[in-house]
This record gives structure tokens, C-alpha cells and sequence, in this order.
């Protein structure tokens, strides 16, 4: 049995505590925006943020994670896909597959909520999310794109008619 | 097309609407899941003017994809296709996926769905193409015998028709529905328009397919839901080719959710249970015993030893060349000699293989993901015993396919397999990460010995190449191998020309393959085999050049003047890649062009290498003739992806076998390259607008060897065996 705060609603669950949340996630409260990728926090594709920051909800147990923590995940980062990172990933056309693209714009939404300028070597730091097809030149530009800097955005123009 | 076939082709037409549109869910049905969605919910009902277009009522252009898309962009570029000759609104355009099943019941009419080799676009441009003009002058036809005036006299533009004689218009919405009642044009008398006219095709469109993958909604295959659904958790042997000899079910039985442990062929064990989670966690603490005789003792340093026999054995698995190597190395002013190799590598799509299977006495379903819908139904057909037509294959858009999901379709017989023991029970197998790393088929293993011979001025007068690895043909599709002779391990180092071309004209030459199978089975991988032979070929073409004291981009120049296809390209990337003009203080360039998947690619990396030993890649240029370049944004894209991809096998990437088995099996152990090592990547398209090529694959080959040429020229010491995670560079 856990209590948990999913994108600002309250979920009952009966689940083990020894459950990765991930799982809880997917299989108890049915989002499955949320994404496995290796179970052991190496790739990303399971990042959510607790209390705005982001963590890889493969390796927490649900036992670990407080009634009052405040979880979101990928659907509840914005209504309406409205977030500044979601728009500059879609101005960008970031996703390729798009499988590990939920957990990527979890993680740049953390960055720019703590860093609203990063500077290449923040993205760096901050954006260590697996990405088999390779998007990280545009996920570097959309971060750019989307903390507003005018500097280069790793020289990926938008397409004709996209804008922020 | 005559009548009678029309008529009854028409009654399956509009049973066909209703079934894909609930099993391509998507935008329309507002991402209800494939194959359980209620039918369409519209009151008026959408037109299928031919197999490739369905106009709905509100103008909406619905083009029918029979390709998979993995994130190569494939959709969007048919699309542009069909758009492009159908005169439609682009921005009305949407696509829904046609299914196996559906294909079968229409005696294929959209062709083959395989998706593999870069293919997805270039093999079937020609009939896409057709189907959209031949839906545009039905919709043209309709509306002129509405107006009683001759066709000729109309024009049409995003999908509104006008006949300026006498001042009507009207739209493809409104005449869909009569054109549907009208003969179709014979395709092969349709004349498509020339490229240069494009308007939609070749234009550097935004991709359909994004809305989804932002918020979480797009629902792949591993995210299927069905009412009364269990989970499935599966271990294969670890060592390949071992079998199950027993598993003690008793000690999960009072495990939360789990219903039964099964045997699942003679080699794996899979538990299923009322979710994923328990699943696995039931499956780990099952006691298994295995049968490991037969490989158990197989490790990569025996393996290695055996390829490297091969270089020097006595016969071959095919070849070709010209004039007499032997006698010109001989009597050569120089000569240079390097082996090189490169490893076993796994595909890790992010996505882990996975597929949902309901199997009943009288119907078998799959939802999967997956580069080959009709391997997926074959297969699916073939372990539940029900025959095909009661079969169907829900595809799912894959996360991640590198070669990884097409024709062998084992996650899809293995979750039939499980299915067939709990009849008209929806289950979800899922492979953990270790499974998926586990039992892959791996990008063959193989070694190259390399002999050159250099005339008294430096000129290359001999060239012997020795490939020496495994088969993937021996593994996948042994009926390819034919009196012993198996060309598909040198592809890029053909002399056709049209696919995979070698580049080079050498008087003396010798090209051949020797194959050495082992244990461990192997299958494609984005750019198979000319990411191997590439950096066999460019690397020692680098080393001689070296020794011949020439620079490297005018000593391949001097070798390509009858390949002026291959020249343009590496031309192209040499001025755009500032060949020859100053670098920074420490940093070095490199360069490499081959041919591969229909298509010309170059390279040049710009990397340092610290003091310690540290390689940054700064930047890299890569120029392609694809021929036709149908999204050149997409087409970039595309390119930059294959730099991580090749950047990652180059620096990481390295299946070592123990004990008969894998030892990475997970991303701590095989790593694979993040953001921060992501050069800049520029992308040069320049299509020659001749031929159609691929793109997915054909600029990964020259990833590495830009790379590692680059390397020497920053070291003056030739790296020859990948990854470089093991290679001390100073």
C-alpha cells in the first residue's frame, strides 16, 4: 500500500514498497508517458521530478517516496504540451523514436527551473539522459531555444514557420 | 482495375475504413489504442479514393504508411510523396498505418512493409508516387464530370479544384466520394512530376509524428493496455544455444500476482503475473537449472584467435578484384600491412524488445513493434497454428529498430508461445534491459588484414583487402550462401556499382571475405557491414597515404577519378570540412568517404587528443548524396543521429562473450555516448537528383574512420581495433 502525489492528484496503490516507482507509475496509476529503459539509472528514460527536482524513478522505492513529496511526470509537466521545453523541442523537431524524449524534457524542464540561462557546459552537466537516435544537438539547441539565450543554439536553425 | 473487381473491392474497402481506423488510432481517434478503439465516431464517413489516400469529409488527407517508422523520419517523407503528387493542402495532411492483416486480405496492395537497409523510402517512392497522382486524377475526373467539361481545362491546388472558364471551384472533399466510384488509371501510364517542381517533396518539412512524443501520450508497444491483460517477465539461456533443464514453480507460487511459470521453447522460462514488476521480480527468484554444455566454455579470446586464422587460411567465401596482387605487392617500391578489428555490438534500442500476443483457438493478435509487420504475422501465424487470415499485427511505432526489429521477430514468437498457454488472455512480455543485452543479434565480429603496394613516386599500385568474420547470411538467411560464396560481408567494398559501391580503381587489386561463424548469433545493425568495412578500408587508406608522404584527401582524390560520384561527395565535405586551412593549437582532422545503403557519404572530425590520453571530438562535416533528398531537415537529422550512433560504437561499444555468454548487459557496463561528447555536426546533402539513395544508415560508416584518422594525425599512431575505450592513445 502506498499514497502517492502524481501531477497534483492523490493515488491509493497496492503495490509493494519494495517497487521501483517507475513501475508504480506505469502499472498501478496507468501513465505511461514514463519510460523503462534499464532499471538501474543510467539512461534517464524513467525521469520524473519530486518537489521539482529530477530524479530517475527506476531506482526509488515507492516506500522511499512521502505522502507528501510531489510527483510529475511527463503528462503533468503542462496541460497542453505548453511547457517552454516541450515548445522548443517541438520547434526544433527534437524527437526521433521519441522514447526517451519524455525523460529528456523532464530533465531540461529541472535544469531551466534551477538554471533559467544554463550555459553549454550546464547542459552538459545536467543532460546525461541516453538517446539512441542521437537527437543531442538538437536537444542542446532546444535547451538554448527554450532558456530564450540568443547565443548559438549548436547551429540548428528552426524550420520555416516554427516559433517559441 | 475492371469492375467486378472495383465492386468487390469496394465492399472490403469500407469494412477496411473501420478496421484501420481503430487499429491506427493516432490523431483521429484521439490515441485510443490499435485494435480495441470503438469504430470511427465521425458522422460523415471518410472516402478511400485509392489504397494510398482517404479524403474525409472535412478535407482531411488521410495517406496510408505501410512502412515502419522508428524515428528515421520514413513517414513524414512518404507522406511528402504522396502529397506532393496528390496536390493536396499539406497542412490537412494526416497518416494512419495499414496493418499486416490488411495487407494479406488485399493481396498486398501496399507492397512489402519491411523496413530495414535505408530502404524505407527509395524502394517504394515509384508506387507511392503513382498512387497519389492516380487519387489526384480521379478527384479531377469526378469533379469535371460533375461540371460536364473536359479534365484538361482544370487546375487544382491544395486539394481545391477551380475551372477558370467558367468560374467554379469545388474541393477534394466534396468529389471524394465520386471519384471512389471511378476507374483508376492505369499506373503505369502515369507521368509523375520532375523534381525540380517539388513543392512538398524536398522541402525541409516539420515531422507529423512529434505531438505525442512530448507529453507523454504516444503509446508504444511496451505501453499497450488490454482489458484482463497479465505481464510476462522472460530469461533466455544466457549462454546461447543452452536449454532449460527445470524450474522449481513452488518457490513463486505465493509470490504477489504471479499466475504461472512456463516453459517457453527449450531455452527460456518466463513468468506471468498480474503486472511487469512482479513478473521479473517472481522470475528472479525462480530456481532455473540450465543446460550450458554446448558453449559454455566459448570466450571472446578464442574467438578473436579464430578470425585471425582466417586471415591467413587458405580459402575464401568469395572475392574479386583485378590485375595480379600478389605479383605487385612483390615488386612494389613499398609496401604497408595493418590487421584491424572490430567487436561484437548490440543494438540497444531504447524501447526493450517487447509484444503483446491474445491467442485463440480461431484468432491470434499481436501488438508489437516492429520493422517487418509481415515477419511479425508470419511469425505469429506460425507458432499459435492459426492460419494467417485469422491473424493480425497491430504495429506500434518503435522506440528504436537499428536492424534490431525485422525479419527474425523472436520477442514476437516468444510472447505468441506464452500466449498460446493462456488462451484468449492479452499478455505483455517485456524484456528487462539484461535480456535485451543478452540475446540480441549482434553486429557480426570480424578482422581485416590489409597489404598495399607503393611504386617508387608514392602511387597505390596493390591493394589486398582479407576480411575475415562471421555470416550474417549464415545466421539469418542461409539459402543466400551459395557454392560457399557469401558476398553480403563486403558490402562497400563491391564492384557494382548502384548500392554499396568501392570507391577506388587500384591495378592491382583484391578484395574477399572469409567467413569464421561463431556461437553467438548475428543480424543487421544500422549500416552493417560498411561501418565495419569502412574502417578497415579508410583507416589503412590513411596508413598509406602516410607512407607514401601524401596528404590523405589528395591520395584518395588521385585514386577516384573514375568514381566521380564518390569523388563529388568527398570533394563536397573536404571544402565545407575546411580541409587543409588552419586549426587551433593541438587539434587535428581527418577524413573518410565510402558508399553504402544507395548513397555517398564523406567525413571530416576535427578532434584533440590531451596530453592524458583524453579524445574530444570537436566537430564533424559530413557530406551525402542521397540522390533525391525527399526532407532535407529530416535527412540532417538523421545524419547527426548516425554520429552518435557510430560515435558510440567507436568510443564504447563492445560485446565481449564469457562463459558463452555476453558479459555487458546493461547501459554501466556498455555505455553509450551522452550529450556532453556530442561534437557540433554539420550536414552537407549533395543530391546528385539522379538515382534514388537511403539515408537511416549510409553516413554512419564514416563516422569512425574520420575519427580515427584524425587520431593519427593528432598521435602519428594508427588505432586500429575499436572501441577506443581500450585503446591508450598516448
Amino acid at each position: 500500500m502506498a499514497r502517492l502525489n502524481i501531477n497534483g492528484h492523490t493515488h491509493d496503490l497496492q503495490v509493494e514498497p519494495d517497487t521501483p516507482l517507475l513501475w508504480a507509475i506505469r502499472e498501478h496509476v496507468g501513465l505511461t508517458g514514463t519510460k523503462y529503459g534499464c532499471g538501474v539509472a543510467q539512461c534517464g528514460a524513467c525521469s520524473v521530478h519530486i518537489d521539482g527536482a529530477v530524479v530517475r524513478s527506476c531506482s526509488i522505492r515507492v516506500g522511499d517516496v512521502k505522502e507528501t513529496d510531489k510527483i510529475v511526470t511527463i503528462e503533468g509537466l503542462s496541460p497542453d504540451s505548453s511547457h517552454r521545453v516541450q515548445r522548443a523541442w517541438a520547434a526544433l523537431d527534437v524527437p526521433q523514436c521519441g522514447y526517451c524524449q519524455s525523460g529528456q524534457i523532464m530533465a531540461a524542464a529541472a535544469l531551466l527551473a534551477k538554471k533559467p540561462k544554463p550555459t553549454d557546459a550546464d547542459i552538459d552537466e545536467a543532460m546525461t539522459n541516453i538517446c539512441r537516435c542521437g537527437t543531442y544537438q538538437r536537444i542542446r539547441a532546444a535547451v538554448h531555444m527554450a532558456a530564450g539565450n540568443t547565443a548559438d543554439a549548436g547551429g540548428i536553425a528552426a524550420p520555416a514557420g516554427s516559433t517559441l | 482495375m475492371t469492375n467486378t473487381i472495383r465492386k468487390t473491392s469496394k465492399i472490403s474497402r469500407r469494412r477496411f475504413i473501420v478496421t484501420s481506423a481503430a487499429a491506427s488510432g493516432g490523431l483521429a481517434l484521439g490515441l485510443r489504442l490499435p485494435g480495441i478503439a470503438p469504430a470511427l465516431a465521425q458522422n460523415a464517413e471518410p472516402t478511400e479514393v485509392n489504397a494510398w489516400v482517404v479524403i474525409r469529409p472535412d478535407e482531411t488527407c488521410v495517406i496510408r504508411i505501410a512502412r515502419s517508422e522508428m524515428g528515421q523520419g520514413t513517414l513524414t517523407g512518404l507522406a511528402q510523396l504522396v502529397a506532393e503528387e496528390l496536390e493536396c493542402d499539406w497542412n490537412k495532411v494526416t497518416t494512419e498505418s495499414i496493418t499486416a492483416g490488411q495487407n494479406l486480405a488485399r493481396k498486398r496492395v501496399w507492397g512489402e512493409m519491411g523496413t530495414g537497409g535505408s530502404r524505407g523510402i527509395r524502394i517504394s517512392q515509384d508506387y507511392v508516387r503513382r498512387g497519389g497522382a492516380a487519387a489526384r486524377m480521379m478527384l479531377l475526373q469526378a469533379a469535371a464530370n460533375e461540371w460536364q467539361v473536359p479534365v484538361g481545362e482544370l487546375k487544382v491546388a491544395d486539394g481545391v479544384i477551380t475551372h477558370a472558364a467558367s468560374n467554379r471551384s469545388t474541393t477534394y472533399g466534396k468529389v471524394a466520394p465520386a471519384a471512389a466510384k471511378l476507374e483508376a488509371p492505369d499506373p503505369k501510364g502515369i507521368k509523375l512530376k520532375d523534381p525540380k517542381d517539388w513543392k512538398i517533396a524536398g522541402k525541409p518539412l516539420k515531422r507529423l509524428d512529434t505531438a505525442d512524443k512530448l507529453n507523454g501520450s504516444k503509446v508504444y508497444a511496451i505501453d499497450v493496455k488490454l482489458p484482463g491483460m497479465l505481464c510476462a517477465a522472460i530469461k533466455d539461456s544466457s549462454v546461447f544455444g543452452g536449454t532449460v533443464v527445470s524450474f522449481d514453480e513452488s518457490k513463486i507460487a505465493n509470490m504477489p500476482g504471479v499466475r504461472r511459470a512456463v516453459k517457453v521453447g527449450d531455452s527460456a522460462v518466463a513468468v506471468v503475473a498480474d503486472t511487469w514488476w512482479r513478473a521479473k521480480s517472481a522470475l528472479e527468484a525462480l530456481p532455473i537449472v540450465w543446460d550450458d554444455a554446448k558453449n559454455g566454455a566459448r570466450a571472446s579470446a578464442a574467438i578473436a584467435e579464430e578470425l585471425r586464422a582466417g586471415l591467413s587460411a587458405p580459402n575464401n567465401n568469395g572475392e574479386w578484384g583485378n590485375g595480379d596482387v600478389a605479383k605487385a605487392l612483390a615488386a612494389a617500391a613499398k609496401t604497408v600491412d595493418a590487421t584491424y578489428g572490430t567487436p561484437f555490438l548490440a543494438h540497444a534500442t531504447m524501447e526493450p524488445m517487447n509484444c503483446t500476443a491474445r491467442v485463440s483457438a480461431d484468432r491470434a493478435e499481436v501488438w508489437v513493434a516492429t520493422q517487418n509487420a509481415e515477419a511479425s504475422l508470419a511469425a505469429l501465424s506460425e507458432v499459435s497454428g492459426v492460419p494467417l487470415k485469422d491473424c493480425e499485427v497491430f504495429k506500434h511505432d518503435l522506440g528504436g529498430g537499428f536492424g534490431r526489429r525485422g525479419g527474425t521477430q523472436d520477442y514476437t514468437r516468444q510472447a505468441t508461445e506464452i500466449a498460446k498457454q493462456f488462451p484468449g488472455v492479452p499478455i505483455k512480455l517485456i524484456w528487462s534491459r539484461e535480456e535485451d543485452m543478452a540475446h540480441d543479434f549482434y553486429r557480426p565480429i570480424s578482422q581485416a588484414r590489409m597489404t598495399a603496394g607503393l611504386d617508387a613516386d608514392g602511387n597505390l599500385v596493390a591493394l589486398h583487402g582479407r576480411i575475415c568474420g562471421q555470416s550474417i547470411n549464415a545466421t539469418l538467411n542461409p539459402s543466400a550462401i551459395k557454392g560457399g560464396k557469401d558476398n553480403r560481408q563486403l558490402q562497400g567494398l563491391y564492384e557494382e556499382p548502384g548500392d554499396a559501391q568501392f570507391g577506388y580503381t587500384v591495378p592491382n587489386l583484391k578484395l574477399e571475405y572469409v567467413m569464421r561463424n561463431t556461437h553467438v548469433p548475428v543480424g543487421p545493425w544500422r549500416g552493417v557491414n560498411t561501418n565495419q568495412n569502412a574502417v578497415y578500408l579508410e583507416c589503412f587508406i590513411d596508413e598509406v597515404a602516410h607512407a607514401a608522404g601524401k596528404d590523405p584527401l589528395a591520395f584518395r582524390r588521385a585514386l577516384m577519378s573514375k568514381h566521380p560520384k564518390h569523388l563529388a561527395v568527398l570533394d563536397a565535405v573536404a571544402e565545407k570540412g575546411d580541409w587543409g586551412k588552419p586549426l587551433p593549437q593541438g587539434v587535428h582532422r581527418g577524413i573518410a568517404q565510402f558508399m553504402g545503403y544507395g548513397s555517398y557519404s564523406a567525413a571530416v572530425a576535427e578532434v584533440s587528443v590531451s596530453p592524458e590520453g583524453k579524445l574530444k571530438v570537436h566537430r564533424m562535416v559530413l557530406a551525402l548524396n542521397c540522390g533525391h533528398a525527399v526532407n532535407p531537415g529530416q535527412i540532417a537529422a538523421q545524419v547527426e543521429g548516425s554520429v552518435a550512433y557510430g560515435l558510440t560504437a567507436t568510443l564504447y561499444g563492445e560485446c565481449t562473450v564469457k562463459d558463452g555468454r555476453m558479459a555487458e548487459l546493461n547501459f554501466d557496463t556498455y555505455q553509450i555516448m551522452r550529450l556532453a561528447e556530442m561534437p557540433k555536426v554539420e550536414t552537407v546533402i549533395v543530391p546528385s537528383h539522379d538515382f534514388w539513395g537511403g539515408v537511416g544508415e549510409p553516413t554512419i560508416c564514416v563516422v569512425a574512420p574520420a575519427v580515427l584518422n584524425a587520431i593519427r594525425a593528432a598521435t602519428g599512431k594508427p588505432v586500429r581495433a575499436l572501441p577506443l575505450k581500450n585503446v591508450k592513445l598516448v
